[in-house]
């Protein structure tokens, strides 16, 4: 089974978000990078498959050369082998349209990608990207199991969860579930050092219609200090709530 | 001229006319059970007041929907009905190429969508069936028209991006709660509309379905009352479902509470669990990592119980009270009660 792993490098959570050149751009500056969380719960996936059943594995990120430290954690992790292709990806379309090619040309039996990405939270290339290649799609993926050429999966949906099957190729859009936090791996020693010498193939990115793009960012309006009332005061807090909150 | 709420400069009287002529709206009003949810009708709501400023009317297309009359309160002037139980389970491809046929039907260049999970699933494969450029997360009323821009959530709701769309058919997913329900009735025409569907649109299968019934889905709540490990222990988490069911709100937890194995993580909400975006968020002994935050930050009002006063949760909320959950739950419970009593 060839797995391809697609990987967004995303600002950390901790992360402060400030824009600059009269705010069309994100400022990172003094921003630190890691795996997408979303991506990183399919990636752990994506090694168990290859540890249990042999699974080839690489991973791709369709970005700038500074992705590129994202790219060898994941093979430190370990992946088999990484893929960039070397473009700023412009929206989710463009991302898509990239990965397609990517995943035509290497005959991937299942697609790895998280639900959504930390940064834009599009949330779409997912799905655009199985419906370009017209694979099989489950999103919001919350278990995967692979038997030859089908696959069950769980999808989580508003108040429960679904199972399903499908043939392969399949693409998912993973969440947590696919393995738990604990089993997240910290490359270790070994893996950082065979990291350096495993392949990673730089491709140019093909043509693709700009859809749509980001012209401008805002920050939220800052928020006025939390209104406190003491513990014996919670008809204070209720009345807050109805009156002027009009919450309850 | 009538237009929609614009920061941007107005377009050209011409251009606008244009506009008026081509953009015709379809809304995809998601049901369960036959019974449409709460974000049909916002989603209605807010074509409504899109479509009177483009000049234009709201047209949906449902899917097993019993009584579509509901949506005409809300401003849909038409409904392409879908009866096909085939489509009894929610199946993304199969549904996405009902939308993408009503679209076509109906030569609608603005087709729009909820942030329900299965709405998610679906807008990202209607939109490369349309050739259409897609923003998801939209915030607001589009910002302008020509271009045609949208303000949307990013950056787990760190900060607010303004994307332009610029192909002919636009696809949108309205974030929830970020418009709310706004009446407007119009007389409604209702269609069986009886899309082709092939088999292929089937190949990946429905085998079963587990949903909790009886209770309100975190997805679904105006409310959700949520515990952190400031509450102990499982064995106290029923003061917090009291405080829930006096407020019909949903309940969920903190990553170290479904961590510990406390409750489900199918309650965790956060960055890496549910996002929640409810009226009302109650944080009870949760202290407010930035990414049980990021998950939450777009719910409307914030409020947090806790012991320590320096918890980051008070820096992100409207309103607050130091003190042990323990012992304000029961409280807090009763006075809601007696609220509703003399309220309702």
């Amino acid at each position: 089974m060839k797995i391809l792993v697609c990987i967004s490098h995303v600002p950390d959570t901790t992360s402060k978000i400030n824009f600059v050149n009269g705010d069309t751009e994100f400022d990172t500056n003094g921003v630190q990078y890691v795996i997408n969380p979303n991506d990183e719960f399919g990636l752990t996936r994506a090694i168990w498959f290859q540890e249990q059943q042999g699974a080839n594995v690489t991973v791709v990120n369709v970005g700038g050369a500074d992705a590129e430290a994202t790219l060898r954690k994941a093979l430190a992790i370990g992946a088999n082998e990484a893929i960039r292709v070397n473009a700023t990806p412009t929206d989710g379309f463009f991302v898509a349209k990239q990965l397609a090619e990517v995943a035509k040309s290497g005959g991937y039996d299942l697609i790895i990608c998280g639900r959504e990405s930390l940064d834009y939270n599009g949330g779409m290339v997912p799905g655009m990207l199985a419906s370009l290649l017209d694979y099989n799609f489950v999103n919001s993926c919350t278990e995967l199991t692979v038997d030859g050429s089908s696959a069950k999966a769980a999808r989580e949906i508003d108040g429960g969860k679904e199972t399903i099957s499908a043939a392969l190729p399949l693409v998912i859009g993973g969440q947590k579930g696919l393995v738990e936090e604990k089993d997240l791996r910290i490359p270790n020693m070994r893996g950082i050092m065979t990291a350096r010498t495993k392949v990673l193939t730089v491709l140019e990115p093909v043509a693709s219609n700009n859809n749509t793009k980001a012209v401008k960012f805002e920050k939220p309006a800052p928020k006025s200090a939390v209104k406190l009332f003491a513990a014996d005061d919670l008809d204070g807090l209720v009345n807050a709530l109805h009156n002027e909150a009009k919450v309850i | 001229m009538e237009q929609v709420p614009c920061t941007a400069e107005s377009p050209a009287e011409g251009n606008a006319q244009k506009i008026k002529n081509i953009m015709s709206i379809l809304i995809y009003a998601e049901s369960a059970d036959g019974k449409f949810k709460k974000v049909a009708f916002e989603l209605a709501s807010y074509a409504k007041t899109v479509a009177d400023s483009l000049g234009t009317n709201v047209t949906a297309v449902t899917v097993n929907a019993d009584n579509v009359s509901d949506l005409s309160k809300y401003g849909v002037s038409k409904v392409l009905k879908v009866s096909n139980d085939k489509l009894k389970n929610f199946n993304a491809k199969a549904y996405a190429d009902v939308v993408k046929q009503a679209a076509q039907k109906e030569s609608a260049k603005l087709i729009l969508l909820s942030s329900t999970t299965d709405s998610l699933y679906l807008a990202p494969i209607v939109s490369i069936g349309l050739d259409a450029g897609f923003a998801s997360n939209v915030v607001g009323l589009p910002v302008s028209t020509s271009p045609f821009q949208v303000k949307r959530n990013a950056f787990s709701n760190k900060a607010f991006n303004i994307t332009e769309i610029n192909t002919d058919v636009k696809v949108l997913s309205l974030a929830k709660n970020s418009y709310g329900l706004v009446e407007n009735a119009a007389s409604l025409a209702e269609e069986a509309f009886s899309p082709s569907l092939n088999d292929a649109d089937f190949n990946v299968k429905v085998e079963s379905v587990e949903k909790t019934t009886g209770k309100v889905t975190i997805a679904d709540a105006d409310i959700v009352v949520s515990g952190g490990r400031g509450l102990k222990g499982p064995e106290n988490w029923h003061l917090l479902e009291d405080l829930a069911a006096s407020l019909g709100a949903a309940t969920a937890c903190s990553k170290p509470v479904s961590d510990l194995g406390w409750r489900p993580h199918s309650e965790h909400v956060g960055q890496t669990g549910k996002p929640v975006a409810a009226n009302l968020y109650v944080a009870v002994g949760i202290s407010g990592a930035i990414q049980h935050i990021a998950g939450i930050n777009s719910s409307k009002v914030k409020v947090v119980i806790n012991t320590d006063a320096d918890a980051p949760f008070f820096k992100v909320a409207d309103y607050g009270i130091v003190g042990d959950a323990l012992e304000i739950l029961p409280r807090l419970t009763q006075k809601i009660k007696e609220f509703k009593a003399h309220n309702s």
